[in-house]
């Protein structure tokens, strides 16, 4: 029976020949993550259940990345019980404060192999799709399920085929794309489903545009947001030291539904308060005055993302009524923008730079708003109280958009900024 | 083990609380009190929008919710802290995936239930029967019946969550075949 690619690596997984929609199976987990919100309280767990190891101590990775650095007393303690935990427990990959976030590292450092089944304590964990991997958010009590035994329950999805068609304007970024989707499914359009990309125009999604569109499929209600590990994966898994061979859908898999997206016509997007699915054209909302703006996260904090931003502030510097924070999305990336030249430009700009990390995106510190403040920026939520008081507003954005408004103070739509090319990031 | 705060098998008996489409993890449980200790994650709850909520909260009231209710974040956080505050059920026009595996895995119980939000006025009281799936309103004398959870999940409901099967699965062999493998059978 031809299957699509989450249906192939659940199947896989769980030891079977095929499986079908809505089949209840127990799989086998290739890879687990947990990040310090959650690790102390998942180690916690496995040991009030009685565990003293875990399943296969190199195939967990806990990264401390949401609190760093440590922004209070408490925040430490859990930091310093983490670093307790990953010696007692004997694990072989341990990301410490500063080294980047979570979603980002995985890739970056190797972990990700196309067709594997991937749990992580953070429902961003779709990212890894980018690369072929079913991967997912789980909670605590889960994850220290499958840290005693290395297996977890799946209810093998359904799939929606996403097709990519024409070409990307100038100004408009594929988390534009992810935008657009959202706007046009619903915050719960894919709830239960998987989305799995393709169409014409994949292979000029790189991989950081495939990590941004990934990240936002669980802002559908996605369980998995899959690409097919192509010719693009495999020279960014091959720098990497990653050997791993093409996977993708049977030709003749069964989808759910199927939505094209026309890249060629699209404009730059806008995600408005207080949901991710309220997405308008950047025309919509144009000149609104900003507070704050943002450039960073798993969604977008890597150097193409940097460097975007950096075309549009190269000269330049941000409007005097706006702040704009900077986090890069690990000290990799920070320090190929530091070598590029990126970050100087947008510190003479203006930009406060973060470290590399989650701290504002989910509302911990660093760049937090006050009531009546306006956030835009290039993160993945705008729920209200996402990043401080419940009374300020988040838009979602991408870099380009992002960028050009911090220079205006207003939301601003990118095409109608010159774009410096005084300046060769290389 | 079964504790006093594992939810009574069966029936449940409360007041109404009533909130629309798309309650987030964020307004469940604010990422700025991620590692506080739960007793002061609680008391922001739902603060954004229901400022008295967590306060006025009783044990075995019932949540009745919109569309999409949970999604957002991984953090158990969310259905930790409702259960903690005494909810005895969460009954939605819809449940957001994360949230719903979190509910059960804690042994919060939840049922998703069309029509639900128009069924119910704020502070009705309401009556859910877990074992068959239905949902009464007291005054209104309205019946609905929820969509029945999968088998696996209602188990896993009854048994108090994940954590009693772990400690059972860690007493018997320390690791192998555990409660979920009846599926994978």
């Amino acid at each position: 029976m031809a299957m699509t690619m989450a249906e192939k690596i659940l199947a896989r997984a769980a030891g079977r020949p095929t499986v079908a929609p809505g089949e209840f199976v127990v799989a086998d987990v290739d890879l687990a993550m947990v990040h310090d919100i959650f690790a102390a309280t998942v180690f916690a767990l496995l040991r009030s259940a009685g565990f003293s190891q875990v399943w296969d101590r190199t195939r967990l990775v806990a990264v401390i990345d949401h609190l760093v650095p440590p922004p209070t007393e408490a925040a430490a303690r859990v930091h310093q019980q983490i670093r307790r935990d990953v010696t007692d427990f004997g694990l072989t990959h341990f990301y410490d404060c500063g080294t980047g976030i979570c979603h980002q590292l995985l890739g970056e450092r190797g972990h990700v192999r196309p067709g594997m089944l991937l749990v992580g304590t953070d429902s961003h964990t779709t990212t890894h799709g980018a690369l072929g991997a079913a991967a997912t958010g789980i909670g605590s009590t889960e994850m220290a399920y499958v840290l005693a035994t290395g297996r977890l329950w799946f209810r093998v999805p359904e799939t929606i085929r996403i097709l990519l068609r024409g070409t990307l304007g100038s100004g408009v970024g594929w988390k534009d794309a992810i935008l657009h989707l959202a706007g046009r499914m619903g915050a719960d359009g894919a709830q239960y489903r998987a989305l799995e990309f393709g169409g014409p125009a994949l292979p000029a999604v790189g991989v950081g545009g495939r990590l941004t569109m990934a990240n936002m499929a669980v802002e559908l209600g996605a369980k998995f947001g899959l690409f097919p590990a192509d010719a693009v994966t495999m020279e960014y898994l091959a720098i990497r030291g990653v050997e791993a061979t093409a996977f993708s859908a049977d030709a003749d898999a069964t989808y759910a539904e199927t939505l094209v997206i026309d890249l060629t016509d699209l404009e730059p997007q806008v995600s408005l308060p207080h949901s991710v699915d309220r997405v308008q054209p950047v025309s919509a909302v144009e000149d609104l005055p900003i507070d704050q703006a943002f450039i960073g996260s798993c969604t977008n904090g890597r150097v193409e993302d940097l460097q975007v931003a950096a075309e549009y502030l190269a000269g330049r510097h941000v409007h005097p009524h706006t702040r704009l924070i900077v986090a890069p999305a690990s000290r990799a990336v920070e320090q190929e923008a530091m070598e590029r030249g990126i970050l100087s430009t947008l510190l003479d700009a203006g930009a406060v730079l973060l470290p590399p990390g989650c701290g504002p995106c989910f509302g911990g510190h660093q760049g937090l708003l006050a009531p009546g403040e306006r956030c835009i920026g290039t993160h993945n939520r705008n729920f209200a109280g996402r990043m401080g008081s419940p009374e300020a507003e988040i838009y979602l954005a991408s870099p380009a958009t992002v960028a050009a408004s911090a220079l205006y103070g207003r939301i601003t739509d990118p095409r109608r900024v010159e774009r410096s090319l005084r300046y060769a990031f290389r | 083990m079964p504790s006093a705060d594992t939810p009574p098998a069966g029936m449940i008996r409360g007041r109404a609380w009533l909130f629309g489409d798309d309650i987030n993890t964020d307004l469940l449980a604010p990422g700025a009190y991620a590692v506080a200790p739960l007793a002061e994650r609680v008391r922001h709850t739902l603060e954004a929008v229901n400022p008295r909520f967590a306060d006025e909260v009783r044990r075995g009231d019932v949540l009745i919710a919109g569309t999409n209710f949970g999604c957002g974040s991984s953090r158990e956080h969310a259905p930790e802290a409702l259960k903690a505050l005494g909810v005895g059920c969460v009954v939605a026009e819809s449940l957001a995936r994360i949230f719903l595996r979190n509910a059960v895995a804690i042994g919060l119980p939840v049922l998703v239930c069309p029509g639900v939000t128009a069924a119910f006025a704020q502070g009705d009281p309401v009556q859910v029967d877990l074992a068959t799936g239905r949902v009464t309103n007291e005054r209104t004398r309205t019946v609905l019946q929820a969509s029945p959870l999968p088998e696996m999940m209602r188990e896993l409901l009854a048994a108090g969550g994940v954590l009693p099967m772990l400690r059972r699965l860690a007493e018997s062999q320390g690791a192998g075949r555990g409660w979920i493998d009846d599926l994978g059978a």
